[in-house]
């Protein structure tokens, strides 16, 4: 018998794409103990999914195992038959995927789906299963741990269905979870309980782990060893403190650095200026609720407000008003010190013009059809009048703008770019128009750090050349700390805060603003357990069933 | 009010609507058709007299408007009027015998037959292409699979006659097990009725389920790469019971609907099949009726027809918004 619960050795994983196989993971040796908990962080495609699947002997359609050894338990998953992995399967590994909204089944009961696994394997009775999961929901801290399993999944909040996975994943006790990235879609308050929840009953249950995340401060609270993956390949491996305080590699160092990029204070606007946009009392409304009550904040040339809040909290809405596409029910919008026609239909096309938007989903705000070319040169071609040489011109200049070389990029389709590549060109189209006022609406957070690192310096570049002013929404406060002038901060469509940076992120705080700043991971591997206990456990339990009520 | 029920009674609201519509489009056409009953009876010798007596009597020399809105105000109370065919014209030479089959009597047989095969096949044909569609998703890409793609396409790709005369071959002549001639009449005993359904319905159950067979394993794989069925597989749940358990759910509303289709074409496109095994349904009945331009009978054939269909789309609307957990557990 081996020591290992799980010994992958020699690792290779291809992936298909057209008719070639590409390597995704190139020779990978990956151990795991008893009760370990195991974090993989990398950049997205560096292969962390991929690999944390391969140790359940699983791989996606289109991707196969081309080489290396998986034993789990002594027991070679390679070569097992499909049936004796499928009895492995949710028995004594599970998994936890990353969003729980969509891995839960719309069709039936959080409570079917639970019990699911326990039944069909043997593990117990459909009514020993369904109070073990009133048992698992109460040590999870979900609210109403008697009524919850009633629930469909979309009647259950995103933080509360996380939980309710990882019971799921709990319901045959197994040996092995596989989490993949079980708070990346969460607000950082609801990321907190659900990282003590899964902290909490991996220890209780002595369950082995293997973590796998982007966020270097996640599996800091998480992990008792962190593995660096890079483009497939393993950078280092060690126990997690010495890892933080001691990084060998250089990759490995440059993702601690990440955090450190900040924006030097700019001048406070004269007192007398006029913003380039105002908002004044906006108070708007879907169909009969109010969702904005009484918003205001100004935005002055050349300046980056962030407004900051939990999903929820009124920050899209707001920029669909600023924008003219939903018309709010009192107040107003001005541009340069004059009113805005509140529906974007009245509004002429150089006031449409100077307001611009990115948007979150570069991949989805893209016409996937359409070559680079033709998505940057339309904006150029309706708001500037240019055609044929002057307008290929132009966008081959703001194609240099944002640093993508024209030539190589100009007749290519969204689909053959990356993450990055892709809300760069997002970037240059709203560039196109030659806009005063670019909303940024979560333009990071589907990038990776370094990535969203490079997004977040070409808009601060493009700001100081252009004079540009942003409103950068954003639930992620470590953006904030880097590349905000002022602060607005958001919750249940009011603003509770707002001011220059430098005061916001000094005390005295609002009570929200200190729930928000404070629930933002450290890279400390004690913050959370202090954290916890500073706020006392018990309390995010409550906070959670405040929620509910 | 539940959602639910607000959405029933909207749709059901659209679907009179629709078929108000679709009554004044089924007149103009009806309308349209060169030539008029008093013609087609009375033939090419016939005297000009005859035939404006005839016409005056059935009430055909009257604007279009006004014989749309007698015709409407009487389908409303449910008199679809009286057959041209079978109306007695005893009273051209002034003996009146004052019976006349109304259009309703003339139809409900034939419609009551048409709704027993539709039925019958129905019963057949959904359960085996929805099976069929589920195992040629679970075993997609293999010999199965593509043997019911193949089978079934060939089948639909087929002239209907040309399948009903190869069961005929097959099962009733070569091997006599069912009768090749389906004239049922009423008051028949129900098995005697349905062993004479047998072959028609087997014949449009064959022309029916290449659809629902390929729409279902369309839907289910469709969803095979969604996060849940991910879910289900890592959980170790059979790979059946991950298509009918995780997948078959929620690709209900597709299949329904392309059901509800079928089952529309059960009812009103079903003559060839009709005239083949003999079989006294509503759609021969229809095609005599337009040769003669038996007005009111075409008309309220058309609109059963649409009725049939918008009924059955409604069906399937309300089906497909009631698989939707969502719709039914609001938060």
């Amino acid at each position: 018998m081996t020591d290992y619960l799980v010994e992958m050795r020699g690792i290779h994983i291809e992936g298909r794409t057209d008719e070639t196989w590409m390597p995704i993971i190139k020779g990978v040796d990956l151990t795991l103990k008893r009760g370990e908990v195991m974090g993989l962080i990398g950049e997205s495609g560096a292969g962390k999914s991929t690999l944390g699947l391969a140790a359940m002997g699983f791989c996606r359609d289109g991707v196969r195992i081309s080489g290396g050894s998986v034993k789990f338990d002594g027991i070679d998953l390679l070569a097992a038959s499909a049936e004796k992995k499928r009895q492995l399967l949710g028995k004594r590994i599970a998994y936890v995927a990353q969003s729980a909204a969509a891995s839960f089944n719309p069709a039936h009961q959080l409570i079917d789906q639970h019990t699911e696994a326990p039944v069909q394997h043997g593990v117990m009775s459909r009514t020993e299963s369904e109070a073990d999961a009133v048992r698992l929901y109460e040590k999870l801290r979900l609210p109403r741990p008697k009524e919850i399993g009633f629930r469909y999944p979309h009647q259950v909040s995103g933080g509360q269905l996380q939980r309710a996975m990882t019971a799921m994943a709990m319901s045959c006790r197994p040996d092995l979870i596989i989490f993949d990235e079980p708070t990346t879609a969460l607000d950082v308050t609801t990321q907190i309980e659900v990282l003590a929840a899964i902290r909490e009953i991996v220890d209780e249950f002595d369950t082995a782990a293997i973590y796998i995340t982007h966020d270097l401060a996640v599996v800091a609270q998480m992990a008792d060893r962190v593995k660096v993956l890079l483009k497939g390949d393993e950078v280092e491996e060690n126990e997690t403190r010495e890892m933080l305080s001691n990084p060998q590699q250089d990759y490995t160092k440059s993702l601690w650095a990440v955090r450190e990029f900040k924006r030097p204070a700019k001048p406070a606007p004269a007192t007398d200026a006029t913003p380039v946009v105002s908002v004044q009392g906006v108070t708007a409304a879907y169909g009969k609720v109010d969702v904005l009550h009484d918003v205001s904040f100004d935005i002055h040339q050349g300046r980056t407000v962030a407004v900051v809040g939990e999903s929820g909290s009124g920050k899209s809405t707001t920029a669909r008003v600023i924008t003219g596409l939903l018309p709010p029910r009192l107040g107003q919008i001005e541009l340069d010190g004059e009113a805005l026609p509140l529906d974007y239909r009245k509004r002429s096309k150089d006031q449409l013009r100077q307001v611009q938007m990115i948007y979150q989903m570069a991949d989805t705000a893209l016409n996937p059809r359409k070559t680079i070319g033709e998505i940057i040169g339309r904006p150029v071609e309706f708001y500037g009048g240019l055609k044929g040489r002057a307008k290929r011109d132009r966008v081959a200049e703001l194609l240099e703008e944002i640093e993508l070389p024209a030539k190589q990029y100009l007749d290519r389709l969204p689909s053959e770019l990356s993450g990055g590549q892709k809300q760069r060109i997002g970037i240059a189209r709203a560039l196109a128009a030659e806009p005063k006022f670019i909303i940024c609406d979560e333009v990071t957070s589907a990038l990776d750090q370094l990535v969203a690192e490079g997004i977040l310096r070409l808009l601060a570049r493009l700001q100081d050349n252009l004079k540009l002013s942003y409103m950068f929404i954003t639930h992620d406060l470590a953006t904030v700390r880097s590349i905000a002038d002022e602060v607005v901060v958001m919750k249940d469509g009011e603003v509770v805060e707002q001011g220059p940076k430098p005061e916001m992120f000094q005390p005295p705080h609002h009570p929200y603003t200190d729930l928000l700043l404070s629930s933002v991971p450290e890279m400390d591997p004690d913050w959370l357990t202090n954290l916890l206990h500073e706020r006392g456990v018990e309390n995010i339990g409550d906070a959670a069933m405040q929620k509910m009520d | 009010m539940h959602p639910v029920l607000k959405i029933i009674l909207q749709r059901l609201a659209l679907g009179l609507v629709t078929l108000f519509v679709v009554s004044i489009v089924i007149f103009t056409a009806v309308n349209m058709l060169p030539g008029d009953f008093a013609q087609a009876i009375l033939g090419q010798g016939a005297t000009p007299e005859a035939v404006d007596a005839i016409r005056r009597d059935l009430g055909l020399d009257q604007p279009p408007v006004t014989r749309y809105l007698q015709w409407l105000s009487g389908a409303l109370q449910g008199d679809l009027g009286n057959s041209f065919a079978q109306a007695n014209f005893a009273s051209f030479v002034g003996a009146d015998s004052g019976v006349r089959t109304t259009v309703a009597q003339q139809i409900a047989p034939r419609f009551e037959n048409t709704m027993f095969l539709a039925g019958v096949t129905a019963a057949i044909a959904v359960p085996f292409a929805v099976t069929l569609g589920i195992l040629a998703a679970l075993y997609r890409n293999s010999v199965f699979d593509k043997a019911a793609n193949i089978g079934t396409l060939t089948s639909i790709s087929s002239p209907e006659f040309f399948v009903a005369y190869i069961l005929i071959l097959f099962l009733a002549v070569l091997n006599p097990m069912l009768p090749s001639l389906s004239n049922i009449y009423e008051g028949m005993p129900f098995s005697e009725r349905l062993e004479k359904t047998l072959l028609p319905a087997l014949t449009l159950t064959l022309v029916v389920t290449a659809h629902m067979m390929r729409m279902t394993r369309a839907a289910i794989l469709n969803l095979m790469a969604s996060p849940y069925i991910e879910m289900a597989r890592l959980k170790g749940v059979k790979p059946i019971r991950v298509i009918v358990r995780h997948a078959l759910p929620n690709a209900l509303a597709p299949i329904i609907n392309v059901v509800a289709l079928n089952l529309a074409y059960l009812i009103t496109g079903v003559v060839v099949v009709e005239v083949v095994f003999v079989y006294p349904g509503i759609g021969q009945l229809f095609v005599d009726s337009v040769k003669i331009r038996d007005i009111p009978v075409v008309q309220a054939c058309c609109l059963i027809f649409a009725a049939a269909y918008i009924l059955l789309n409604l069906t399937a609307d309300i089906l497909s918004i009631v698989s939707n957990p969502r719709l039914r557990h609001p938060k």
